[in-house]
Formats: structure tokens, C-alpha cells, sequence
């Protein structure tokens, strides 16, 4: 008997090989697909975020023009309009704008107008509405025409409803990708499962000739295509999140550009790759490996 | 008394451990390599299957150990018909079944005592139940030395061995070999015939695939001899082959 060898104290190998040199490649892409997918979560979370966030600034607020009306100045026209839309349910604040303020916004589309105070620029009001119970264009110009105030009033209306046109699409599109990446690394892993049944045909052929049943072969190859996949989401998802501290990093809270403000906590969002990885994986190497074990006589 | 023949020919087959009713098969769309067998082995018999290259030996085997299935007729294995047996009652059919292939089918990543415990694993034994046993069975079939060693640094002849050694390790109600002996020399041969002769005399019921014609005469064992997948000549009870021959129904 092998002096190295005591039966004694054998312990069973595992009935598929631990690595195979097939791993590295399978690794990689499925890998690339977990990074690509995590930076798609990740930039669906900040778009929705921008869009949000934009969308919020947008309802909280409205912009009254006013016209003075017969004699009255335009100041004080906008201070009666201030006044009126002041003690409406739903404001919290309205205040009148310094004319300075008017000319500021007229300035870009004027150039530089040396007498651009003698030009007939309306007044406006700026209100900050209430985050709750905000007041409606039509509780404004009901306020202001009790007053009779010459006024338009603007809740933004039309650049919400184009904001959260915009949001929608980018998370619709974001989530498509999301998915796309998804069927695409069970679609890798369910095709390297089968590659591997094939290569690995006579580990089958002698457990199925000795009498093991069709599923427990078929968890080897789940268990060991969820513990590859694992893998691979992990360094996918690491390398997302890196890439994601980064810009966070570098952008700072805005982000590198208004339409992504990628937060710390974004970065969470790859956590459950590594696992969804390995559930996508153990299905797709149950299904495929149970069809070909059953093909079997 | 009149015996309806249905009733009789499940009682035969009930009484055997393997029987071969009207039996064909054929691999795709292609001939028939096996035709009309009709055969039975009586627990614990002995036969030896020859025949020239393409007869049907192999094909023969696997439709025993459950790896082809008859294109036509009904094979019965342990009085169970193989055809109606549910999916799940196969695994415990082919636990029962030891087969020596003839292209010795290892798993290259395990280790010799690895691959000789195999089917014992299947089966959840447990380690300690088997590990002397295995030991035992390894040194007897002159792997002693090899034990930690893997397949691929073993010779012809030790591969052979090691695949006899997993067939017969759990004991198996059928022992099929095919050409068991091929790659061995004499003194091995006699030891492996003879180890099959052991696990025959514990209640094993035997079938050896063979061109082997001295191993044949010096046994002294029935022979079923197929000719184009029928079966040519079959020892008839009480012939000169003797009182194995009975195995044969």
C-alpha cells in the first residue's frame, strides 16, 4: 500500500472537477456583464434622481408676470399681486422682484442695452408654494383677478410634464438595458452550461450509469455554475462600484453632469449582483442540465 | 390445468432477473442491431455472450444496464418492465447493476480509491462504512500501490482493474462485463475471472462479453452466442456444458 496514501483517513473529492480551464473565460464575461449591468442600475438611480429632483424644484414653485393696470406703477402692481397671492391657501411665500432681477433675465436675449431701464419689462412675483397642499394655476389667477391684478400666472405646468416624460423614458430605457444584460449573462451562462455537460459528458455518463438520480447531477452543475457566477457578479459588481466612487468622488454630490447626481448610497444598489448573478446562473444550469440528462436513455 | 399465457410469462418474468420478450433494437433510424431475443437469466446464473465484431454483444449489455432502450418488445429487469418503470425507479435499477465497460470509462479528476468508492457514494454510503472494504477490493484487484494515484498515470491494465474494482464494489445483483479481460495479462485475467466466480457464488448473476475462448472453455460456463443480432446458439438444459447451463431459460 502507498505510504502516502490511508484509507483511514480518505475524505471524498467532489464529483466535478473544482476548477476547469474554460472557468477564466466564463468568469470574465459574466464578469463584464454584472459591471455593465451594475453601471446601468447605478445610472438609472441618478437619472431618476435628476429627474426628481427637478421635478420637485419645478411644482414648489410659480412665476407671476405682472401688467400694471390705468396709472398704476408697475412696482406697485406687483406688490398688490404679491399681497393677493400671499394669503392663498397653498403659498407659502410670494414676493415681488426687485426690477433689477426682471432686467437680469431679459439681459441675455438684449445684449448689452445701455437704457434698458426705460424699456417696458413686466414685474414679476416669484411663489414658493407649499410642499403638501400646493395652490393650482387656477387658485393663483382666481386670487389675483379677485384684486384685479393684470396678471399670467406660470406653475411650470408644461416643463414638469416634459421632465417627467423625459425621467419616465430614461427609466424605462435604463430598466430594458438592465434586463437585456441580465438575459444576456443567463443566456452566456445557460450556453457554458451546456459546454461544460458536453465536455464533462463521461462524469455524467458514469454517475447516471451508477445510479444517481437525473436532479442531483443537475444541482452539481447548478452548484457549481451559481458558485462561478457568484464570482464573477462579485468582481463585476467591485469594479462597478469602484467606477461609481470615482465619479462620485470626482463630480462631487452634483456628479459629474446635472443629469446623473450619483449619491453614496447609489453605489448600494450593486450589493445584490453577486447573488442575483448566482440565482440567474443556477437556474439557467438546472434547466440546461436537466434537459440533457434527460435526453439520456 | 390451462395456464393463461400472459399471467405465465409475467410469473417467468417475475422469477428472473433480467428477460428479454420479443426484444429489437436499433440506434436511430438505422437496422436492427438486436433482433426477436427471447431470453431469461435465473438469478445467480453464469453466462458468457460471444459472438463476432457487430453481433450485438455491447448493444446487448446496454439495453441491461439501462443504456439504450429495446426499439421493440419488453425487457424486464428484477420482474420490473424497464418500459412502464417510472423515471425515478431507474437510478435504484441501475444501482443494482455493475457494469465493466469496454473502453474503461474513469473520472480522470478523482483519484484511483475515488473512482473504485464511487457507486458507494451514489448509494449515501457513508465513508466509514466502506473505506476497508474499498482498501480490500483495491489491493485484491493488485492497486494497492496506486490508490492516491490518478487515471491518467495508470496503465491499460490498472485502468481495467480499477474499472472492475467500481463495478463489483457494491456488490451488484448483475455483474456485465465487456471484454473484462482485454488489456490484462494472463495471471490477472485468471484473478479477475475469478473474482467474478466469488460474487457469482455470493448470488450474482453474471454476463461476461467475450472473445476470450480460452477463458470460455477452461470456465466452463453456458454460452449465448449471437450471429447478426439474433441469437445463433444457446445452451440447451443439459447439454455438455452442465448444470450452468440451467441458467438459461
Amino acid at each position: 500500500m502507498s505510504e502516502a496514501f490511508d484509507p483511514q483517513r480518505w475524505r471524498p473529492a467532489p464529483f466535478l472537477p473544482e476548477a476547469e480551464a474554460r472557468d477564466g473565460a466564463l468568469i470574465f464575461v459574466v464578469a463584464v456583464l454584472c459591471f455593465l449591468a451594475c453601471l446601468t442600475a447605478m445610472g438609472v438611480i441618478a437619472a431618476d434622481r435628476a429627474a426628481a429632483g427637478w421635478t420637485g424644484q419645478l411644482t414648489g414653485e410659480a412665476t407671476v408676470i405682472v401688467r400694471p393696470k390705468g396709472g398704476e406703477t408697475p412696482d406697485a402692481a406687483a406688490a398688490r399681486a404679491a399681497e393677493a397671492l400671499a394669503g392663498t391657501a397653498g403659498v407659502t411665500e410670494a414676493r415681488a422682484l426687485e426690477p433689477a432681477k426682471a432686467y437680469d433675465l431679459i439681459r441675455p436675449w438684449l445684449g448689452d442695452v445701455s437704457d434698458i431701464e426705460d424699456l417696458p419689462v413686466p414685474r414679476l412675483v416669484a411663489v414658493t408654494l407649499d410642499g403638501r397642499h400646493p395652490a393650482d394655476a387656477a387658485k393663483l389667477r382666481t386670487a389675483l383677478q379677485s384684486q384685479n391684478v393684470d396678471a399670467t400666472v406660470d406653475d411650470h405646468s408644461v416643463w414638469i410634464k416634459d421632465i417627467r416624460r423625459a425621467g419616465g423614458v430614461v427609466k424605462v430605457l435604463g430598466t430594458s438595458v438592465f434586463l437585456l444584460i441580465a438575459a444576456a449573462a443567463a443566456a452566456v451562462v445557460a450556453f457554458a452550461t451546456r459546454a461544460g455537460l458536453a465536455a464533462r459528458r463521461d462524469v455524467v455518463e458514469v454517475l447516471h450509469l451508477a445510479g444517481a438520480e437525473d436532479g442531483a447531477i443537475a444541482r452539481l452543475f447548478q452548484a457549481r455554475f451559481a458558485r462561478i457566477a457568484a464570482q464573477a457578479g462579485l468582481i463585476g459588481a467591485g469594479a462597478a462600484a469602484m467606477v461609481g466612487a470615482a465619479l462620485r468622488i470626482a463630480g462631487g454630490g452634483g456628479g459629474l453632469t446635472p443629469a446623473l447626481p450619483l449619491a453614496w448610497s447609489d453605489l448600494l444598489a450593486v450589493i445584490p449582483c453577486p447573488l442575483l448573478a448566482a440565482a440567474v446562473a443556477a437556474v439557467a444550469a438546472q434547466v440546461t442540465a436537466t434537459r440533457l440528462i434527460r435526453a439520456m436513455p | 390445468m390451462s395456464r393463461n399465457p400472459v399471467a405465465a410469462a409475467a410469473s417467468r418474468a417475475a422469477e428472473e432477473v433480467v428477460r428479454f420478450d420479443d426484444v429489437s433494437m436499433r440506434y436511430g433510424r438505422g437496422p436492427d442491431v438486436l433482433s426477436d431475443l427471447n431470453f431469461g437469466l435465473a438469478p445467480g446464473s453464469f453466462h458468457f455472450v460471444t459472438g463476432a465484431s457487430g453481433a450485438g454483444k455491447s448493444s446487448l449489455l446496454k439495453l441491461i444496464y439501462l443504456a439504450a432502450e429495446p426499439s421493440k418488445g419488453r425487457l424486464h429487469l428484477f420482474g420490473q418492465d424497464v418500459a412502464a418503470a417510472p423515471a425515478a425507479a431507474k437510478p435504484q435499477l441501475r444501482r443494482r447493476i455493475g457494469v465493466v465497460f469496454q473502453d474503461q470509462v474513469l473520472l480522470d479528476h478523482l483519484s484511483v480509491f475515488d473512482n473504485a468508492a464511487l457507486p458507494l457514494r451514489i448509494a449515501g454510503r457513508k465513508p466509514a462504512e466502506y473505506r476497508t472494504d474499498v482498501a480490500e477490493l483495491l489491493s485484491w484487484v493488485g492497486l494497492s500501490a496506486r490508490m492516491d494515484a490518478m487515471p491518467a498515470t495508470l496503465a491499460g491494465g490498472e485502468r481495467q482493474r480499477l474499472a472492475i474494482a467500481r463495478a463489483v464494489v457494491n456488490r451488484p445483483d448483475i455483474l456485465l462485463a465487456d471484454e473484462p479481460t482485454g488489456n490484462v495479462d494472463h495471471e490477472m485475467a485468471v484473478r479477475i475471472f475469478r473474482l467474478f466466480v466469488e460474487l457469482n457464488k455470493l448470488g450474482a448473476t453474471v454476463l461476461i462479453a467475450t472473445h476470450d475462448q480460452d477463458l470460455i472453455a477452461r470456465s466452463g460456463r453456458p454460452v449465448l452466442h449471437l450471429e447478426g443480432g439474433r441469437i445463433a446458439r444457446r445452451p440447451a438444459p443439459g447439454s455438455a456444458q452442465g448444470a450452468p447451463a440451467q441458467g438459461l431459460i
